[in-house]
Formats: C-alpha cells, structure tokens, sequence
C-alpha cells in the first residue's frame, strides 16, 4: 500500500498529464459522433453571449450585402407572387391542412467556420424559440446544415463542411439520389457518392435535396456538377458538387421545421 | 508574485479572446490559421508549480475548444506540450536552464525561435492529427500544420517582441 502511494506520489504530473490528456482525447471522439458532443460546444451562455457582442459590431461591416442579397430574395418572390393567378393562390391558402407542412424560423449567424475538418456555426436561436435538435438550416441560396445542439438562447448547427454530415440529395432532371458528404478539402465543393451508375449525369446539372428525409423539403438547391467520376466498385458515382452558397460568408439564415417529422419517425419506427 | 498572477490570468483571458474572435477568421488561402493562444504555455514562468501548469494548459486548451466546437483536440495538444516543455527548454536552453531564472525577453534570439519553433510544430502536429484523424489524410495533416505552424510561430515572435518591456 505504502508502495502505491509513493509511486502516486512520485509520478503525480505524469498521471496528472494522462489524466488530462485521456479526457481530451476522450471528448475529441465524442466530438466525431453526431450529437454526443453535449458538453464542449458553442452553444452554451458564455461563449454563445461573447459571439453576440462581437456580431453586433460584426453586423454593421455586412449590412450592405445582406440588404443585397435580401432585395434579390424579394424580387424572386415578388416575381414567382404576381406570376400565380390569385384562384390558385386562394385555393392554396384555403386547404391550409394540406399545404402547410413546414414552419420556418429567421435566425443570424454569429459564428462560422469552414477551415476545419468538422465545422459548425453558431446561431442566436434555441429552445426559447422552438428550436429543436435535427432542424435543417438554409439560407435564400441553398443549404445550410443540421441543427444538432441547442441550449436557450443558442444553437449549433453542423454544417454541410463537416464531416460527419450526411444528407440526402438528388438530382434535379431525374429522381436518382445519393448521399451528400465533405472531403474536408475545398470549402466551396462538396461529394454527393452513392448515385448509381444508370443516372444521366453531365457537368452543370443542378443538385436538390431529396425528399427523403424529413429534415428537409424536396427541392432546395445545393449546388452544380463540375465534375464526376466512378468508384472503385465502378458501380456508383462520386460528383463533386459546387454549393450555390457561399459557405464562407454566411450572415442570415431560416431554420425549417417539418411539422409532420414526428408522425413520419413513429411510421418508421414501427417497422423495427 | 500577486502582480504575476495577474498578468498571467489577463495573458490568458486576452489570447483566448484574440484566438476567437480574430484569428480564427482570418483562414489564410482558405485553410490557414495561426494558434497563437500556446503564448500562454511558451511564456509561462520556468519557475514553476508543474501540476498547477498543466491543469492551466488544460483549461486553455479546453477553452479554445468551446469556442471552436473542435471537442478536445486542443486541450490534447496543449496538455501534452505542457507536460514536454521541460524537456524542450533542457535541449535548448542547455542543461540548466533550472538554476538561473531566465527571461525570455533576455535569452538569444536564435535559441528563442529554436524553442518557439519545436513547442509550435509539435502542437499543431497533435492538434490537425486528431481533428483530421484519419491516416489517409497525412498529406494534409502535415501541409495544415506546417503551413499553420509557419503563421504562428512568425506571430508568436513578433507579439513577443513588441510585448517586450525591456529596452536595450
């Protein structure tokens, strides 16, 4: 016994050093896995509240191009509004049941990153404003990420340049769908693998999100093809795939909530 | 020794500020980025309780990590070059380097960069090996730090030199 503790003693800083050094390494692992970072993430008061006060000052550097890309979003609907004849519109508004399946929450980025090989943003809603784990964030342009931890105020969003994230899309001018990933190489290109070999693929065809999932709605854009080749097993396609978002300046955001993903999951769940 | 103290819980509130809030936006050519909060470890009194220095390293490190949704990787990196610099310090700074107290801002210019150099490159090492962790990606493991190692060491001497209070 005696001998124990002298050896505690006499190597304290190196168990000191392989206990510290173990639980970082434990919660970088934890960190790899979707949803289990729970304690180390920007969401919580502090740093969520330093990120706001250095965003107030942020914000006022980016007003005019976030008034830019807000004018441009307006004359897109303004254009798609006054093109739809007011019967269709009115027969859209009367059927509310079926049409409105999706709510959508305006949030502002208060921290982004994009030169790590797992990047998140931070965002200035959480639970006081509904906003739950596995929300989809957009922006006007196309898509964002996948909220995955909120605290009150705050919420982190694993964006589409991490990765662990994986998101279901397919092609615009055919059904064939595929799963998105990042190789962590360029913040502007990202892979869709998984599309089988039979799909029509040409360099400039437009990605989409698939329907599949029910974190988003089918049909927000994600980017153009530059460029697509054969895997190994020569069965399936990796496309590289540029994002209509610039993922490096990123100031407003909406948050989806597919008001049906509850019944959907339980639907799924009943054949487990 | 209380003044000490407080300089170095300033030292430490201040670089992690500058390392969130502006360094880790500045994503040189798209990747690169300076880790200049291992001031903190480079500049710490020789003088010193070791336990006390690596829990502070930790906490550095795992602080930088909140802010940077990184897991733990930099509390890793920062722990190990905590628990090293000893031995650091004995191969640059010679053998004893224990018994006289010295002063960063006093030591030769040469054995300073030396020492900034080796704490530097073994800490990104660390750092980009478990953020990437993956070993088909040593390509980019080793570009990502030697590139960023680069960045932070030239900062690293400039902050120092400005910093200094001596005057020759």
């Amino acid at each position: 016994m005696q001998q124990i503790i002298n050896f505690l003693i006499k190597n304290k800083t190196f168990l000191l050093f392989l206990l510290l050094f173990s639980i970082s390494v434990f919660l970088t692992f934890q960190s790899h896995s979707y949803h289990k970072s729970k304690f180390i993430n920007s969401a919580n008061f502090l740093t969520g509240g330093i990120y706001k006060s250095a965003n107030n000052i942020k914000q006022y550097f980016g007003l005019k191009e976030e008034n830019e890309i807000l004018l441009e979003e307006n004359n897109r609907l303004k254009s798609i509004l006054f093109n739809v004849k007011t019967e269709e519109l009115k027969q859209l508004y009367s059927n509310k049941k079926t049409s409105i399946n999706y709510k959508l929450i305006t949030a502002q980025v208060y921290k982004n990153s994009y030169s790590a090989t797992n990047n998140y943003l931070t965002i200035n809603k959480g639970i006081k404003d509904s906003v739950k784990q596995d929300l989809g964030v957009i922006t006007s342009k196309g898509i964002v990420g996948i909220i995955d931890n909120t605290s009150k105020k705050y919420a982190r969003v694993m964006s589409i340049l991490n990765t662990n994230s994986r998101i279901n899309s397919q092609l615009k001018k055919s059904d064939h769908f595929g799963t998105l990933k990042w190789n962590a190489e360029s913040p502007q290109i990202v892979q869709l693998v998984d599309v089988p070999k039979l799909a029509p693929v040409a360099v400039g065809d437009t990605i989409i999100t698939g329907g599949r999932s029910t974190i988003f709605p089918k049909g927000i854009g994600i980017g153009k093809v530059v460029s697509f080749q054969l895997d190994e097993t020569e069965n399936y396609y990796i496309i590289d795939v540029k994002l209509f978002n610039d993922m490096t300046n990123i100031g407003h955001v909406y948050i989806i909530e597919n008001l049906d993903a509850e019944e959907i999951s339980t639907l799924y769940n009943q054949d487990e | 020794m209380n003044s000490i103290a407080t300089t170095h819980i300033i030292r430490f509130i201040v670089l992690v500020l500058i390392q969130a809030l502006v360094l880790n936006n500045i994503n040189f050519l798209g990747f690169i980025n300076p880790y200049i909060y291992i001031l903190f470890i480079i500049l710490y009194p020789i003088k010193n309780n070791r336990l006390l220095f690596i829990f502070l390293s930790f906490l550095l490190g795992l602080t930088v990590d909140l802010f940077l949704d990184s897991g733990g990787v930099h509390a890793a990196a920062c722990v190990t070059i905590a628990y090293a610099r000893p031995v650091f310090l004995k191969s640059v700074f010679g053998a004893t380097y224990d018994h006289q107290t010295i002063k960063f801002s006093s030591t030769d210019f040469g054995q300073r960069i030396t020492y900034f150099s080796i704490i530097t490159l073994i800490h990104h090492l660390i750092l980009f090996s478990l953020e990437i962790f993956n070993t088909s990606k040593i390509i980019l493991i080793l570009k990502k730090s030697l590139f960023s190692s680069i960045f932070t060491i030239l900062l690293c001497i400039l902050i120092t030199i400005l910093f200094s209070r001596k005057n020759k």
